[in-house]
């Protein structure tokens, strides 16, 4: 295993006229972490992942990836095409509205292997066979192929954004608010599946999460976000069972026990 | 490969602030220093509140170190886990050090068996050997087989805290953190636990821990040290 991190954040900052989406957010990730960012809503999560996945320029600093030929690239100067394939293939993006993430007027089978086809998969019955396939690993029954997520429920269409994004085999997935809006059953099936992804997988996850369960469940380590600003980070057990600034402390001692 | 040392503290301090009651500083202890060697087994003393767990948890990274090194030995390394990064504490944790908590916390919805497996193939056991070891583990821990396959959010805290030593143990690390990890055992299970962390220590393994039942620090127990000389004064009126 390599040494030098998949993913290397350098003092990426956004502001959003006056307002700071993301204030200067440095971070390293390797091959196989899960890094779950945490903080309330408007804190800057979801604008650090949009930097992340290049939909958002950042003012300052850069995001740099180690390619799969081990050469690192700065992202900000890969041309769109560029871009455009790693997103396809390197790289998952699960959003926290299924909606926004999958097409839903297509077919099961479709979603899940679009972006077969767009790396230039044509043979039809290879790309349905491994729709069905991926269908399979995320628990949706391969009978349901040729229907549209319009009829799935929540927990489905979000499994659904899995096996679309894990498809190409990708090294980096980006996750936002994966669960919220879930039933907790559900959300307890989903998270089961993407612990068992993981491990299985060995993906660098960055997941965006309120929930401290869900860091606590998946994560080796959390970065605590306030008002764009990057407050606390260390192991995730750290963090929970040990926090140090005022505001993780406040989150920790939040937390309703069931 | 035995006396070596394996675990140094250096003037290790450490206190809790709180934020949330108007910044209260919650001092533990400053000023521990002590190394524990392999084939020895370090009983910690003191009074409750004089922050034996607080120590193990520590040297796991589960807690800050304020002040001081807490040096753990890793295949030939020393690593300082008072500084070291997240990555690097968890291939510590992988490698070098077992630690078995006095309650225990792990991923719901998985069965017993496989929770002590997992530990098992985290510090490098493959599939087949995690699985032979959990068994004997549970086992030799009195853990009735009907309950192996089912998750012990439902077990008794005598139940739990065998999976729990199970966990800690199986990696073979070659140090062990155990904080009172009899507490809730029956004299049969009490002597179960004892008889496995001997045969750790007696092959060459660190433990160190904290245990509050004295016939179990007589048993396993080769020095004491009394964390109350290292106790900051707690200045009670701020509390």
């Amino acid at each position: 295993m390599t040494n030098v991190p998949l993913l290397s954040v350098e003092g990426l900052t956004m502001r959003y006229g006056t307002r700071t989406g993301c204030a200067d957010v440095s971070f390293d990730l390797h091959d196989g972490e899960v890094l779950a960012v945490v903080g309330e809503s408007g804190s800057g999560k979801t604008t650090l992942l949009r930097l992340l996945a290049q939909e958002l320029a950042p003012d300052a600093g850069r995001v740099r990836y180690r390619m799969r030929d081990g050469g690192v690239r700065d992202l900000a100067t890969l041309d769109e095409a560029a871009q455009r394939l790693l997103a396809r293939t390197e790289w998952g993006y699960i959003r926290q509205d299924a909606t926004d993430g999958l097409r839903m007027s297509v077919s099961a089978g479709g979603n899940a292997g679009e972006r077969l086809m767009a790396i230039g998969m044509r043979h039809y019955g290879q790309i349905r066979g491994a729709a069905s396939d991926w269908l399979r690993r995320v628990e949706i029954d391969p009978a349901r192929i040729d229907e549209t997520p319009q009829s799935f429920s929540g927990g489905m269409r979000q499994r659904l954004q899995i096996a679309r994004n894990l498809i190409t085999e990708p090294r980096l997935v980006l996750m936002d608010e994966p669960t919220s809006g879930l039933d907790v059953s559900v959300q307890a099936r989903l998270l089961d599946l993407v612990r068992g992804l993981v491990t299985e997988l060995g993906l660098a996850i960055v997941i965006v999460t309120h929930d401290l369960a869900v860091a606590r469940l998946l994560s080796h380590r959390m970065m605590v976000m306030r008002r764009g600003c990057v407050i606390e980070t260390g192991l995730t057990d750290r963090v929970l069972d040990d926090p140090e600034a005022p505001y993780t402390q406040l989150l920790v001692s939040s937390v309703l026990a069931a | 490969m035995t006396h070596l040392p394996q675990l140094a503290l250096e003037d290790v301090g450490k206190s809790f602030t709180l934020h949330l009651r108007g910044g209260v500083r919650l001092p533990v202890l400053s000023g521990l220093s002590f190394t524990v060697r392999r084939g020895e087994c370090v009983a910690l003393g003191g009074p409750s509140g004089t922050g034996k767990s607080s120590v193990l948890r520590m040297v796991y990274g589960n807690y800050r170190c304020d002040e001081g090194a807490i040096k753990v030995r890793d295949e030939g390394e020393w690593v300082d886990v008072a500084s070291a990064t997240p990555r690097r504490i968890i291939a510590l944790r992988r490698r070098a050090m077992g630690h078995v908590s006095q309650f225990l916390r792990v991923i719901p919805r998985i069965g017993a068996l496989d929770l002590v497996a997992a530990a098992g193939r985290d510090s490098g056991l493959d599939f087949e050997a995690a699985d032979a070891r959990a068994r004997e583990l549970l086992g030799r821990l009195n853990l009735p087989a009907r309950l192996w396959t089912l998750p012990p959010a439902t077990f008794s805290g005598g139940e739990q805290q065998r999976v729990n030593i199970a966990r800690g143990l199986i990696g073979n690390h070659p140090l062990l953190l155990l904080d009172e990890p009899t507490a809730s055992l029956d004299a049969r299970n009490r002597a179960a636990v004892i008889g496995l962390a001997r045969q750790r220590r007696d092959s060459g393994c660190a433990v160190l821990g904290v245990f509050h039942d004295a016939e179990v620090r007589a048993a396993l127990a080769d020095r004491e040290i009394d964390l109350g000389r290292f106790t900051r004064v707690v200045a009670a009126e701020a509390v």
